[in-house]
């Protein structure tokens, strides 16, 4: 079993001892790319399908059937369509930053790939501050958003790009805050450090991820809120919103960059997913002692599918917001919400300390009543805004 | 509460989610090549030429009135008409198109030349899996390919075809029944006595 755990770990090294040692070191990194790249372009291939098929059976269709078994070789013919297809640049565009534009995103994304914990000892580049470096490359994609809508010149890919802009900044902030509460009870940002304090079991066999604390689950419930926002996932997709904006900012895009910018994004998401996994969901750990034979990248990845599902399932039942209801939604519910969770954590960080039978369970009802509380309070408040009239200054 | 609703829906997409699996009355989807629909009665794409009996060139109805031509809005039926003359349908003696096409590239469907044909000799076709290699020679279809049997039009749209088969049944039976008047007319008058030369006087 531990074998099975290890090996690519040790097929790495079995692989790299055909090098000289003085190459070693760039072989490694040459792996890991490739390890990267490989994983992920699969996963988004069989992402793209399986979205395709979800989305068509919740809305009573078949989804894509004709190429392969089931339609299972959709995604090839899609790749061989997006890239035989003439790549058009405006004759007015910038063309320097139309071309940078999707580098710019798939770049930071495929960094941000690189910290994540993947398995036992499964960890690309190992980083003592792998969250702070995850959030600074993951802010550096709204660039490359705001580059591509602006070096369109069409109005459709600016108002795009500007949407993408608010959104991605304002979302930024309850994600970053609601993952500031997993850096207090942990005390350190390395995310290989996180997953670690998220091994063992409560009592024995109850899974010690962080999702299972009160803090934990608002954490989790505000960071899988801004990160479906982040990513630009419907309900969230206004800066592509197809029935109003054509493509948004990938309106001018067409042929292999508009390819990658697609798998950029996809990519994006699962980094986000990945790293939710990382920080709430336990990592690698698996949820029960007695499952812990399989291998843990298969109980990462697991749990990537899963959330990758939930936000297929989400895109296929949420209609898309407005943009005013997308900004009070993000300032005044997810941000108070999140410093409530953080003040949440600190009580429960300092209340380790009483230690009377019991007390745990004294500490989750405190906890999840401030919680519950200032949900419901908060939520009255946004569903109060969103019934408001609303004053159309031209229309009437 | 805030959130009730998407919790709602999602159950809702699961329900349709899961239940498309195992209820396949859910997906009303008809995967065309494989499964296809019963034509509708009222179905149209485009015209055909009507001909009775079993030879396409002597039971043509079409007399090459060319009205049809003149009214086609985008103007995409072409004809020649003939030089002699054939019965038709009652046997009295007509023109008929030397040549009959249509364009079917510019046709929109109109049937407006079925409207108006006073001959019932054109009517609205169902195919639709018309698509060719060359959209120039291959849309456009001559009168070998336009010629359908009454039968064929029976079988698209029944009531139609019977209705234009009683009217044109009962023309037919007409035109017979006064040819046979007539002849029995002549018949009468060459087989009649001359009058008597009082006759007249009775008359007056
Ligand atoms: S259906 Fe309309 S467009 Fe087509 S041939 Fe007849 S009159 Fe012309
Ligand atoms: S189809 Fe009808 S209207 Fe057209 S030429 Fe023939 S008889 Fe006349």
């Amino acid at each position: 079993m531990q074998s099975l755990d290890q090996i690519f770990v040790t097929g790495k090294q079995w692989l790299l001892a055909f090098l000289p040692e003085a190459l070693q070191p760039v072989g490694s990194i040459l792996l890991v790319i490739a390890a990267i790249f490989g994983v992920f372009a699969t996963l988004f291939a069989v992402t793209t399908i399986l979205e395709r098929k979800i989305l068509g059976r919740i809305q009573n269709r078949f989804g894509p059937n004709r190429v392969g078994p089931f339609g299972f070789f959709q995604p090839a013919a899609d790749g061989i369509k997006m890239l035989t297809k003439e790549d058009i640049v405006p004759r007015d565009a910038d063309k320097i930053i139309h071309f940078l534009a999707p580098l710019a995103l798939i770049i930071p994304v495929a960094l941000a790939l690189s910290v994540l914990p993947y398995g036992r000892n499964m960890v690309p580049v190992e980083f003592d501050a792998g969250l702070l470096f995850f959030f600074a490359v993951g802010a550096s994609t709204e660039l490359s958003v705001f580059m591509a809508g602006w070096s369109s010149r069409n109005k459709y890919s600016l108002v795009g790009a500007m949407r993408g802009i608010a959104q991605m900044i304002s979302y930024e902030v309850p994600l970053v805050l609601s993952t500031v509460t997993v850096i207090m009870i942990v005390g350190s940002l390395s995310l290989v450090k996180i997953v670690e304090a998220q091994s063992g079991f409560l009592f024995g066999f109850l899974p010690s991820w962080h999702v299972f604390t009160p803090w934990g689950f608002a954490g989790f419930f505000l960071f899988m809120i801004a990160a479906t926002a982040e990513s630009n996932r419907s309900p969230f997709d206004l800066p592509e919103a197809e029935s109003e904006i054509i493509a948004g900012y990938l309106t001018e895009y067409s042929g292999f960059k508009y390819a990658l910018f697609f798998m950029g994004e996809y990519w994006g998401m699962f980094a986000i997913s990945g790293l939710s996994v990382t920080l709430f969901l336990g990592g690698w750990n698996a949820p029960f002692p007695f499952l812990q034979f399989i291998p843990s990248y298969i109980w990462f990845f697991t749990k990537l599918v899963l959330i990758i599902f939930t936000f297929i399932w989400l895109r296929g039942t949420v209609p898309r917001l407005r943009l005013d209801q997308l900004m009070s939604f993000a300032w005044k519910f997810l941000l108070p919400l999140a410093l409530t969770n953080i003040v949440v954590a600190a009580i429960w960080f300092f209340s380790r300390a009483l230690q009377f039978p019991g007390a745990l369970g004294l500490r989750w009802i405190f906890c999840a009543a401030i919680l519950a509380v200032s949900y419901v309070w908060l939520g009255r408040g946004v569903a109060q805004a969103q019934r408001a009239k609303r004053v159309y200054q031209y229309a009437e | 509460m805030l959130g009730t609703g998407i919790i709602k829906g999602m159950v809702e997409t699961a329900r349709n989610f899961v239940g498309s699996y195992h209820d396949p009355e859910r997906l009303t989807t008809v995967q065309y090549p494989e499964e296809r629909l019963a034509p509708k009665e009222n179905g149209r794409s485009f015209p055909f030429l009507v001909f009775d009996g079993n030879d396409q060139q002597a039971g043509l109805r079409c007399v090459a009135c060319q009205i049809c031509e003149k009214e086609c809005p985008p103007q995409c039926i072409y004809i020649n008409k003939s030089k002699d003359k054939k019965p038709d349908y009652v046997g009295k003696l007509q023109f008929y198109p030397a040549t009959f096409d249509i364009d079917i590239s510019v046709c929109m469907s109109c049937q407006i030349c079925v409207e108006v044909c006073p001959f019932e000799a054109i009517k609205m076709d169902q195919v639709f899996e018309l698509s060719t290699s060359d959209r120039f020679g291959k849309l456009l279809l001559h009168k070998p390919q336009l010629a359908k049997p009454n039968e064929y039009f029976h079988q698209l749209h029944p009531t139609d075809a019977n209705e234009v088969d009683a009217r044109l049944g009962e023309e037919k039976r007409k035109a017979e029944a006064k040819a046979a008047a007539a002849a029995a007319a002549a018949a009468a008058k060459l087989a009649a006595p001359k009058p008597a030369p009082d006759e007249p006087t009775k008359a007056t």
